[in-house]
């Protein structure tokens, strides 16, 4: 029995191979884009809907003429939610499909594990996920947010509007919320909070029994002071995290749950009628009403032929930094990384919400931040944003390793710089 | 309360005669209404509920379902009915809803709206209604609802209302700055006997009170609300140990079988739970669509449904797949792991990989009180189903002629085939009806967990922990070790965390079965052997 597997998979693999070499052959003329996102395992979840956007760009943009008088080819590869293939594929993608620039990733971790390979090979990696921060490589550029971009507005407005004094900070136990965490923890106590005031917990990935920790919520709530939770628990987890809040009467108006990892897509899967009011702070709702949007939704439904599909934040930095990407390979004139990577900086383009992100030395893009409570038909009414756009920030001002880092790519030549000390390396 | 209104509308009547007040108070909070600024709202709702208006409560409806409209340029208000368009002000029917739009709502207008609404329920016909607008109004903490409680609690009826209303009135009379020392020591009594969160949350704002003897009261009230909610905390504890543990046994028990008495090791046993999670869905979506009134009845139906399918695909494996390797566990394990793997890919192709909808039967919803209690009606339902089900399977499994060949099969096949039993039959229909009551467990986890191509994996290690935890072959100890890890789980998550405190299980497991490796319930005699 093993042996027949072995040697089915081994045949399987030689078929794919050779379709792909087929693939190649045909297509001679044409700029190979790179999409390495999640189709099965558990981040297929979100990431299958990002490969679909991206498709639908390349789609656009053919139909548009290509570019540098050539066809947009996208590859698509399926790393399935494992780290390490997260890597293996990447390097496939540059060193064998000879891709000029990939757009993917969504868990940090993943981005993390392919790191290496985009130095190694020297490629350009766009990164559309909210993220914590405290990184910046030449090879990459993030156009999702940064908690600047995210966490802060978002605490800044319970603070101002809901007058919110006590804190739980409530998160998946992985990179993000840890850091984010940290970040919001210093933040807050810059702020006056006192440390008896803030909770915080960790919770494993895909937890999905949440009746202590939602009563022990109620309880640390009961203390006199208006409370809220910032939740930074991850995907699959949420949907069972909101049944219990509904199930025990945790109302929005008494605590409200503001979310940094809960859009369209996370909310398509419950009934949000007990959750009317609870928040999320994000850089793009589908429901923001500009042409741009508008446009850019009916264009997604008549790809996806589904009219039901919901867009999201992360497809929004796709489109920003596909385009980005676009108008910096016209401007070198070549898909050459290191002219395109020399190019991106300071490179504008208009987003979905009626603003024009730019694309900063540090590579993190400027974004808008828009507070949404949810309604009962699972979109966000915007309830709050900021004026203008605010620019990410690689290195959070909030955390004693990274206060005196400032990254540049452009005049420093530096990911890292040590504004103290003067020298490119880090604290 | 009618006394009061009548007086208010009265003054109203007297304000609009006088030409020289050119708009009455109704007017005014209603022109504040039809803003965009969140502050206006929020004064217009307060300034509404005051003027007695008797539209009022209408209008605060229709602004807390988000019908109500408001046009900007003349401040005109209109309520939507379905199509229909009416005047807000005057309820005559409006032509068209050009230049309309939605009075917008947040958090802070919707806890306006809740306490405007709560003092115009409070004399409201329902018992219910006003049990709703007592809470509200006792949450608002507004000393201006006063008169209107006052006026309540002496129409009010029922005991336990009053007590509410009592209740309610203590929090806006402690709300209430210039309150005399005696007032504030009745409201503290009051808190003490509510007894609850709230009630301390309130108690805590008085360390700072003016008079020694009201600090005091509070001071005791609070220590005494904190022995009582401790105690609350543990039997809270134990009951969400059972409930977990109930879920732990749903998502066990059909491995109890497969596993347990046929020692196959199934993988893929968690993707049966899934498929009758996607087998829900689909009842739903069929409810959904041809029969929405009917929507309560979707879960009975799915459930012999999900069993069948579930039930069906599990012969299908068993007569495709793993007859072949009886014998060879190694060989069982990866060809059902790569099972696992086919159908979340399948399930994934056909439905798609985002989560899908499975809504909660109005009697799943919510939760209700017991002695401070605060127990979901879901989770209590998944608690009496999985006890049902677990009595179910030892009844087929003890009392009938199937279950009598099963476990003859299991003890002593060679004897059993000897008898005239057709092994292989047995073989398909007892895994058939172990991947069966998987699928019964995904009707349940259906209510409380995603419904997604992934649901199945949470599932599959506590159920292989559940099962050689508690002994395999052995349906009791199946259910004594998924009620036990669930409330040790629950004991340890408030002191250790959700993470430590599953480690700690993790290791705690491994000590015990390396001490007693058959499990909690061993088999003993000649089963053992073979």
């Amino acid at each position: 029995m093993t042996m027949s597997w072995k040697t089915w998979l081994a045949r399987a693999a030689v078929a794919g191979g050779m379709a792909l070499a087929a693939g190649a052959a045909t297509a001679q003329e044409t700029i190979k884009v790179g999409i390495l996102h999640s189709l099965s395992g558990t981040m297929a979840i979100s990431e299958t809907t990002l490969k679909d956007a991206m498709l639908m760009l390349i789609e656009e943009q053919n139909r548009k003429g290509g570019l540098l008088g050539k066809k947009l080819e996208a590859v698509v590869v399926d790393p399935a939610s494992n780290w390490p293939l997260f890597a293996e594929k990447a390097r496939e993608l540059i060193a064998k499909d000879k891709v000029t620039a990939v757009f993917g990733c969504w868990t940090s971790v993943s981005r993390k594990s392919v790191l290496p390979v985009f130095k190694e090979l020297n490629s350009v990696l766009f990164y559309p996920v909210q993220y914590e921060g405290e990184e910046s490589e030449r090879n990459v550029f993030y156009t999702g947010a940064a908690p600047n971009q995210q966490a802060i507005p978002a605490v800044d407005y319970l603070m101002k509007e809901e007058k919110v004094e006590r804190w739980v900070l409530e998160g998946t136990d992985y990179v993000y919320p840890r850091t984010t965490n940290k970040i919001l923890e210093a933040y807050l106590k810059s702020k006056g909070v006192k440390a008896e005031d803030i909770s915080i917990n960790y919770t494993p990935f895909g937890q999905s029994d949440w009746q202590s920790r939602v009563s022990s919520i109620k309880s640390f709530g009961s203390a006199g002071k208006k409370t809220a939770v910032v939740s930074t628990v991850n995907g699959d987890a949420n949907v069972p995290f909101y049944k219990e809040l509904a199930n025990q009467g945790v109302k929005a108006t008494d605590i409200p749950v503001v979310a940094f990892s809960v859009g369209e897509e996370e909310l398509a899967g419950i009934d949000t009628k007990p959750l009317v009011g609870h928040l999320a702070a994000w850089n793009y709702f589908m429901s923001i009403d500009t042409p741009a949007n508008k446009d850019f939704i009916a264009k997604w439904h008549a790809f996806t032929k589904n009219p039901k599909r919901v867009t999201n934040d992360p497809m929004e930095a796709h489109y920003i930094g596909f385009n980005m990407w676009v108008k910096a390979v016209e401007k070198a004139g070549t898909t050459d990384p290191d002219k395109v990577i020399d190019a991106l900086p300071g490179t504008k383009q208009a987003n979905l919400t009626g603003g024009t992100s730019e694309m900063l030395p540090n590579h993190h893009i400027t974004k808008p931040v828009f507070i949404g409570e949810i309604k009962d038909n699972g979109q966000f009414d915007v309830v709050w944003k900021t004026e203008g756009l605010i620019p990410g920030e690689a290195w959070s001002k909030q955390l004693d390793g990274s206060k005196d880092l400032e990254a540049d790519w452009v005049k420093l030549k530096c990911g890292n710089y040590n504004t103290k000390t003067g020298k490119c390396g880090g604290a | 309360m009618r006394r009061w209104l009548a007086l208010l509308l009265a003054l109203c009547c007297a304000a609009l005669a006088v030409p020289a007040a050119a708009q009455s108070p109704a007017d005014a909070a209603y022109g504040r209404l039809a803003s965009d600024s969140y502050g206006d709202i929020e004064a217009g709702i307060a300034a509404l509920a005051t003027t007695g208006d008797p539209r009022a409560g209408a209008v605060l409806r229709a602004l807390a379902d988000g019908r109500l409209l408001y046009r900007a340029d003349d401040r005109a208000l209109a309520i939507r009915d379905g199509a229909a368009l009416a005047d807000a002000r005057t309820g005559a029917a409006l032509a068209s809803a050009d230049g309309f739009k939605p009075v917008r709502v947040n958090n802070r207008v919707r806890r306006a709206i809740d306490a405007a609404t709560g003092t115009l329920n409070l004399v409201a016909p329902d018992p219910a209604t006003r049990r709703a607008a007592a809470e509200a109004v006792f949450k608002a903490r507004d000393a201006a609802a006063l008169p209107a409680l006052d006026a309540a609690i002496a129409r009010e009826t029922d005991a336990g209302l009053r007590r509410t209303l009592q209740e309610a009135r203590a929090a806006a009379l402690l709300a209430r700055p210039g309150t005399p020392e005696i007032d504030r020591l009745g409201a503290v009594d009051a808190l003490r006997e509510r007894g609850d969160g709230d009630a301390m949350a309130l108690l805590r704002g008085l360390a700072a009170d003016p008079a020694q003897s009201v600090r005091d009261a509070a001071a005791r009230a609070i220590a005494g609300i904190e022995t009582r909610l401790a105690i609350v905390a543990n039997v809270q504890n134990a009951w969400y140990g059972i409930s977990l543990g109930s879920v732990l046994l749903l998502a066990a028990i059909g491995l109890a079988i497969t596993f347990g008495v046929m020692g196959i090791i199934n993988m893929a046993h968690g993707e049966m739970v899934m498929l009758g999670a996607y087998t829900t869905f689909l009842v739903q979506e069929g409810f959904r669509r041809s029969a929405p009134d009917l929507f309560d009845w979707s879960l009975p139906i799915a459930i012999p449904l999900a069993f069948l399918a579930a039930g069906a695909v599990g012969v299908l494996i068993e007569r495709l797949v793993i007859r072949h390797l009886y014998g060879r566990p190694l060989e069982t394990l990866l060809a059902t792991w790569g099972i696992s793997l086919i159908l979340q890919q399948a399930v994934r192709s056909v439905f798609g990989p985002t989560n899908r909808e499975v809504g909660a039967p109005s009697y799943m919803s919510g939760a209700f009180d017991l002695f401070g209690l605060s127990i979901t009606w879901g989770r209590l339902w998944i608690v009496v189903f999985a006890m049902a089900v677990f009595v179910g399977l030892n009844l087929i499994l003890k009392a009938t002629s199937f279950g009598l060949k099963t476990r003859a099969v299991t003890q002593n096949r060679r004897m059993a085939a000897a008898m005239g039993i057709r092994t292989p039959w047995v073989d398909a229909m007892t895994f058939g009806l172990g991947s069966g009551i998987a699928g019964i467990a995904g009707v349940a986890l259906s209510q409380i967990d995603n419904v997604s191509p992934n649901l199945g994996q949470g599932y599959i290690i506590d159920s292989f922990l559940v099962v050689v935890f508690g002994g395999v072959g052995n349906l009791w100890g199946t259910l004594v070790a998924a009620l036990s890890l669930g409330v040790a789980n629950k004991f340890l998550e408030p002191y250790a965390g959700a993470v430590l405190g599953k480690i700690l299980l993790l290791v705690f497991i491994i000590l015990f079965i390396q001490k007693r490796p058959r499990g909690l319930f061993a088999l003993k005699g000649r089963a053992v052997e073979s």
